[in-house]
């Protein structure tokens, strides 16, 4: 009886303490704040229908789970290109002109050539993947050879990359469509095979998306290379000292950073939806690509890890969904994007800095209630 | 009684590890208080809950007799106490009078007022003889500059209570005779200290009492005069310590690193640090680079072990050229270095003491198979290792090294170098923030090395190290070769005398060097 009891007590304990679980807490402490934020803003921008506003905005999303999905995709995997460069200590703020790329190149393939269906699309998604790869390639090279600030560089291919794609798409008289603006439709054999799900655009890409995230996380954490990268990233002065080579390493990540956000690119534009102007066809009206700054979002909220942010990202796309219905009770689409970004950025923000906020008083709590177990523990035995 | 500081039943524990056990300490004023005690007898953690960065699980502080509740280092600052920290607190980039003033900035409606902070400076610095240059960046002045503006941070807040937490162990000895007397100052004024260190020496010559900590535990405060080197250390370890290291003489095998006429240009002026330098460590033998910090024995070091490029000039191991060559490819050929800035280059404080453990190896077949880490391997491969060189810490091998104690940190990178099959062993002062009984220890390891026909390269600033374990000495004295000594027949004096550069050998080329061609 006894013993059962501290087996229990002990297997309880050993929950308690697992590192998941603190920076879980930690994720939903940050999230509660942002909505917090999110509905003061709210009732500053109109009083009387605010709770019924923001409780659209919470659980709006349900309703529409197909669609959630549908609208995570691109941020799940911005969101993974983010995280993956952030593991080795690079910050690639490049991810919107990669994910620009990537949608232009599936774009182009989706649009240029004719390949029989059941290959097209996949065609069409390597090339997003390449096309990705190579705008991470640029900043990376940079970085490894000149040691150029990846932020700068990165920046700077965001804007190239967009005024790129935006100038080879209007000058190309098979892609763009002068009188509606846009590009031609994908055709049907480019498109990726949806799920089925009536009343929602939920397609094969969700599915393919997890598996990379997955992928990531044993590539992160059980393999050689994920051990280099994030020794890189905690010490780059022991890891090179250790033999490691950072140079290659940074290329390396770079590239497998670009090519997630062009995958998110591809993913985006070659998905079959009845959402006009959602996807299948592009503006080129000079707008860098939100998804891509969603990323960084994405990431932080997930605290970087892969798993996390297949997480993370469900959570802003669902908060996205259940924004645009709350228009239903009178607020302007700006407000609700305003509202959105408070919560998606206060989160994230909240998160990085939960080392400085409430987190470290609770910490220091469990801390010292530990502390005293051990001792116990350890007098006991 | 007249304690300015009591210590009482204070007990702390963190994760898997009781670090403070009832322990209980009185400092009284004026007196300079040694602090002695194994690697993770929990020095450090008592000084911390003093400092405020800790709090105590259980036990109370008392100040001049008062309960005084210290939750952050800002209330120590207000009780006056200050702490020079095992590894310093500063801003790599600030100034060094920024980083003194940082948090307690002297301030007219918001503005800095700089003036003020530099004269009542220079009034400290002239009073207590700590030569500073108030506008030099942290990051270009040597640690032992650096020292002096962890003190003078101290001497400007006010603090009567001085913390030292191992202040000795990266000093030179020239310095560490100038901070003791420093110290003195200090207790004379008034002002009371506590010391910590692992040098035996140091506590012999400047403290009054001595409190030793055993895994934890309080074992007994004793006054200076009536003790002696031996019973401290049988206080500390429970066992005899060697103070000096038994190893027969060389068999001396072929040569297995010769460096040629090696030049290496300063990174910051356009000066040469190391000129025109020839030698050769032939197998079985331990040779020593003396010479006072910064005369180019730490770039010496660098372009041998790859960290640095030469700017002309030849090294070569066992006759292949591996002037050019990456780190891991000098890895693979032989050379395993024990590096100088453990935080820095060593570890990975936020891995886990496995997976540090495996730093240098972890690509080798057995411990991956096709890029995938083996998991169980390294975890008993791990284990092995920490309990061969006894490294304590919480949670075995999966401690997160941040947590651990200086000195196991130290033993983790020793362990890892240690126990890697090599030719060449480069060693840049490996018993830093030992205990006497570790450092015993490594000296015995270092000395087997050297007998199983391996070549070592050491480089100390402990001139007891220097003579004790040496085969040979090349002192080096403004990037030149100045002598080749042997231990048996010179004096420390003489050492001495080489090192300040005072006295001078022609070296006509190695003789070494010569005898290979
Ligand atoms: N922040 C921490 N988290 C977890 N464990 C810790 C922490 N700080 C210290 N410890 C543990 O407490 C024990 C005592 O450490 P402490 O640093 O006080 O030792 P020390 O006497 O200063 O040793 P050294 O001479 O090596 O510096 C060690 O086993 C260490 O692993
Ligand atoms: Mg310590």
């Amino acid at each position: 009886m006894q013993n059962s009891k501290n087996n229990f007590s002990a297997s309880m304990k050993k929950i308690t303490k697992s590192k998941w679980l603190s920076s879980f807490s930690a994720t939903l402490l940050a999230i509660s704040l942002g909505l917090i934020f999110g509905l003061i803003v709210m009732v500053v921008a109109s009083p009387t229908d605010s709770f019924s506003g923001f409780g659209m905005m919470l659980f709006g999303g349900f309703s529409r789970l197909g669609n959630v999905f549908y609208f995570a995709t691109p941020i799940l995997m911005t969101g993974l290109s983010v995280g993956f460069a952030f593991k080795m200590g690079l910050f690639n703020i490049g991810a919107s002109g990669q994910y620009t790329m990537g949608l232009f190149f599936a774009l182009y393939v989706g649009i240029m050539f004719n390949l029989p269906s059941g290959i097209h699309w996949i065609v069409c998604i390597i090339a997003g993947l390449i096309g990705g790869m190579i705008w991470g390639f640029i900043p990376g090279l940079l970085k490894s050879l000149m040691n150029v600030n990846e932020v700068i560089t990165s920046i700077m291919t965001n804007y190239i990359g967009m005024y790129l794609v935006d100038m080879l798409i209007r000058n190309n008289g098979k892609m763009f469509v002068s009188s509606k603006a846009r590009t031609a439709y994908i055709p049907a054999t480019a498109q990726l095979p949806s799920l089925g799900v009536t009343d929602s655009n939920v397609n094969i890409a969700i599915i393919l998306a997890t598996l990379i995230a997955i992928i990531l996380y044993i590539v992160l954490y059980k393999t050689t290379f994920g051990y280099e990268l994030m020794a890189t990233g905690h010490n780059k002065h022991a890891s090179h000292y250790a033999g490691i080579n950072y140079k290659r390493n940074t290329i390396l990540t770079m590239v497998i950073a670009g090519g997630l956000s062009g995958l998110g690119g591809a993913f985006a534009i070659l998905a079959p939806s009845n959402i006009p102007g959602s996807s299948m066809t592009y503006e080129p009206i000079n707008i860098i690509a939100a998804n891509g700054f969603n990323g960084i979002a994405v990431a932080l909220l997930g605290n970087s890890h892969p798993i996390g942010i297949i997480f993370s990202s469900l959570f802003i796309s669902h908060i996205q969904r259940g924004g645009t219905r709350a228009s239903l009770f009178g607020y302007k689409p700006e407000i609700i994007d305003v509202v959105i970004a408070v919560i998606i950025y206060f989160s994230a923000f909240a998160l990085v800095m939960s080392s400085a906020i409430g987190v470290v008083i609770k910490k220091r709590k469990e801390r010292k209630a530990e502390a005293v177990n051990t001792v116990k523990e350890i007098e006991e035995a | 009684m007249d304690y300015v500081i009591e210590m009482l039943n204070i007990t702390k524990a963190f994760p898997g590890i009781i670090a403070n056990d009832d322990v209980t300490l009185r400092l009284r004023k004026g007196e300079i208080h040694a602090l002695l005690g194994e690697n993770g007898a929990g020095k450090s953690t008592l000084m911390s809950i003093l400092f405020g960065l800790h709090q105590a699980d259980k036990g109370e502080i008392k100040k001049n007799g008062k309960v005084v509740e210290i939750n952050n280092p800002n209330d120590a600052n207000n009780l006056g106490i200050g702490m020079v920290h095992q590894h310093f607190q500063l801003v790599e980039i600030f100034t060094v009078l920024e980083n003194i003033i940082l948090g307690v900035e002297p301030n007219k409606y918001g503005f800095l007022q700089k003036k003020e902070a530099r004269e009542k400076l220079l009034k400290l610095s002239e009073n207590y003889g700590l030569q500073i240059d108030l506008d030099a960046l942290i990051e270009d002045i040597p640690v032992g500059m650096q020292q002096r503006v962890e003190i003078l941070k101290m001497l400007y807040r006010d603090n009567e209570i001085l913390i030292f937490d191992e202040p000795t162990a990266v000093l030179t000895p020239q310095e560490i005779e100038e901070l003791m007397n420093i110290m003195r100052g200090f207790a004379k004024e008034g002002k009371s200290i506590l010391f910590i260190t692992h040098k035996l020496n140091e506590i012999m010559a400047v403290a009054d009492r001595c409190t030793v900590l055993q895994k934890g535990k309080w074992k007994g405060t004793v006054d200076i005069k009536e003790t002696t080197k031996e019973e401290l250390s049988w206080m500390m370890v429970g066992r005899d310590v060697k103070f000096s290291v038994e190893k027969e003489s060389p068999k001396i095998g072929n040569v297995v690193l010769s460096v040629e006429n090696v030049t290496v240009k300063s990174k910051e002026s356009a000066q040469d640090v190391v000129k025109d330098v020839s030698f050769n460590v032939r197998a079985g033998e331990i040779v020593c680079i003396a010479g006072v910090e910064g005369n180019g024995q730490t770039e010496l070091i660098n372009v041998i072990t790859g960290l640095e490029k030469v700017s002309r000039g030849k090294i070569s191991l066992n006759e292949t050229d591996i002037t050019r060559m990456s780190i891991r490819n000098r890895s693979k050929l032989g050379i395993s270095h024990i590096p100088e800035d453990r935080h820095k280059h060593g570890l990975v404080l936020d891995y886990s003491l496995e997976k540090n453990l495996v730093l240098q190896r972890y690509w080798q077949e057995g411990f991956q198979k096709k890029g995938f880490i083996k998991k169980n391997v390294v975890r008993n491969y791990a284990t092995e290792l920490i309990s061969k060189y006894d490294i304590r810490s919480g949670e075995g091998p999966k401690t997160i090294v941040r947590g651990m104690s200086g000195g196991n940190q130290q033993k983790a990178i020793i362990a890892r170098k240690l126990d890697k099959e090599c030719e060449l062993l480069v060693a840049v002062q490996p018993t830093r923030g030992l205990d006497v009984g570790a450092i015993e220890f490594i000296h015995e390891r270092i000395v087997n090395t050297r007998d199983k026909g391996k070549a070592v390269l050491l480089m100390s600033l402990e001139l007891d190290e220097v003579m004790n374990l040496s085969d040979r000495i090349l002192v080096i004295y403004e990037g030149e070769i100045v002598g080749e000594l042997n231990p048996k027949t010179t004096s420390v004096e003489e050492l001495g005398l080489y090192m300040a550069g005072s006295k001078k050998d022609k070296r006509e080329g190695d003789e070494h060097a010569k005898l290979k061609k």
